[in-house]
């Protein structure tokens, strides 16, 4: 039979537990709200960013003389790539997700005969990755967040990235981040940084309006200033999304856990007082017989 | 209203100023330009300066910004700015100091590219100054 002693000691160590997480789970709500509001913030810069971009970028395609940052390195042998993961644990699969999504994309790209480069931003990916690919490792950046994650931060990591690539150190660069969907569904993204892809940021509608545009300087030279400010940009927006996605899956976690202990000091609290029924009814039982045998 | 400009002052991090005026000035990298109602369309990539904004007649606010791009078209004018600060916030004594600094860097430098790089810093450092000693030119 249990000790109830021992019990009443493990419900109350629940318990605690309990409170820790529910008080976790609130702090990663505000965090959550807070870092969605900068994610929003930075919405305006990044639409108009990604319009003039997109159409400068679809005239210039192609023709001889475009920046590297538009056109390539015209290899693809060497890959750089930026998985972006959390400085703290305790936010369920989040990171999990990255690194799972990071080693497939870089056993793909080495199964192709290519050579990568990993660097990483945020501590446990950087733990997790080392086992498996400690030689590609670059560098780690830590602390990218605190105390609050500025757009200076996000353009350190752009220069680095810049950088390498004026030094021809890698031909593609992608970044792997959680696109932040909901504070349950974190999606893990794969985003080519360089060269820059037009993609669907060039609509039609857009083109035909941007046509008449003067340039000044002109365009080559718009689009050699702009494309280095792009890189700073979309770090940026993927330390955004991945700060977001962190703060909602800890949310999820914290708050499953604190269910789980609920659910927990239920079923102890009733072999709690089963035990102790128990044993009120063994003492009158030994009372009893020990009357009637008087 | 037809004779009013829409200005928007972006910066990655927030949208820093959304207003109607009558004509904001802009450091063009080719020259200042005066954006009223009805300008041409234009993308201008701009140097480190200041922006002017006119309401009623006078400059209604100066905003430093280190470079950027504006988007110009004929009912309104974005400006995107990874920094932009208010004239009035400077620090002159504090510029200055970035100037000696950025000067000390661009000296010191061992190859070219941090020259380059040394003196781009340097070249926004004295815009700061300037913007920060020198009243409204207009």
């Amino acid at each position: 039979m249990p000790n109830l002693k021992d019990l009443k000691v493990r419900i109350n160590s629940v318990k605690s537990t309990q409170k820790i997480t529910s008080a976790m789970k609130m702090v990663a709500a505000a965090k959550l709200r807070r870092a969605q509001e900068q994610a929003e913030a930075a919405r305006p810069y990044a639409e108009r960013m990604e319009r003039v971009l997109g159409s400068l970028a679809a005239s210039m395609a192609g023709i001889e003389g475009a920046p590297a940052l538009l056109a390539g390195t015209g290899k693809d042998q060497v890959h750089l790539v930026v998985v972006m993961t959390s400085d703290r644990g305790l936010c369920g699969g989040f990171n999990g997700s990255i690194v799972r999504g990071a080693r497939k994309h870089i056993r793909d790209l080495k199964s192709a005969g290519k050579s990568v480069k990993i660097l990483s931003v945020g501590r446990k990916g950087s733990d997790q990755l080392r086992r498996e690919f400690a030689g590609d490792m670059i560098g780690t950046i830590e602390d990218v967040g605190k105390p609050r994650l500025s757009f200076e931060a996000a353009e350190k990591i752009a220069s680095r990235v810049r950088h390498m690539f004026d030094h021809g150190e890698f031909d593609i660069c992608t970044v792997i981040y959680n696109k932040f969907k909901s504070a349950i569904s974190q999606i893990v993204t794969y985003q080519q940084l360089i060269p820059f892809s037009v993609g669907g940021a060039a609509n039609e509608n857009a083109d035909a309006q941007l046509a008449q545009y003067e340039y000044e300087p002109d365009e080559g030279a718009i689009l050699a200033d702009l494309l280095p400010r792009n890189i700073g940009m979309q770090v940026y927006r993927a330390l955004l999304e991945n700060a977001a996605s962190e703060q909602g899956a800890r949310m999820t976690a914290m708050d499953n856990a604190t269910r789980n202990a609920g659910e927990m000091i239920n079923k102890l609290t009733i072999t709690y007082n089963r035990t102790r029924q128990a044993n009120i009814t063994k003492e009158l039982i030994e009372i009893i017989s020990g009357a009637e045998a008087v | 209203m037809a004779d009013q400009v829409r200005f928007e002052l972006v910066s990655p991090e927030r949208l820093e100023l959304a207003t109607d005026v009558e004509m904001v000035v802009v450091p063009g990298v080719e020259g200042d330009f005066g954006v009223l109602p009805g300008h041409m369309p234009l993308i201008s990539t701009i140097r480190p300066g200041v922006i002017a904004v006119f309401r009623d007649g006078k400059v209604a606010e100066r905003i430093f910004v280190e470079g950027g791009f504006a988007e110009v078209t004929p009912e309104s004018c974005t400006v995107l700015a990874e920094h932009a600060k208010p004239v009035a916030e400077l620090d002159q004594a504090k510029a200055a100091q970035a100037v000696q600094d950025a000067k000390e860097d661009v000296e010191d430098a061992k190859d070219d590219e941090t020259r380059q790089e040394a003196s781009k810093a340097l070249e926004v450092a004295e815009a700061r100054l300037a913007a920060a000693a020198e009243p409204s030119p207009y």
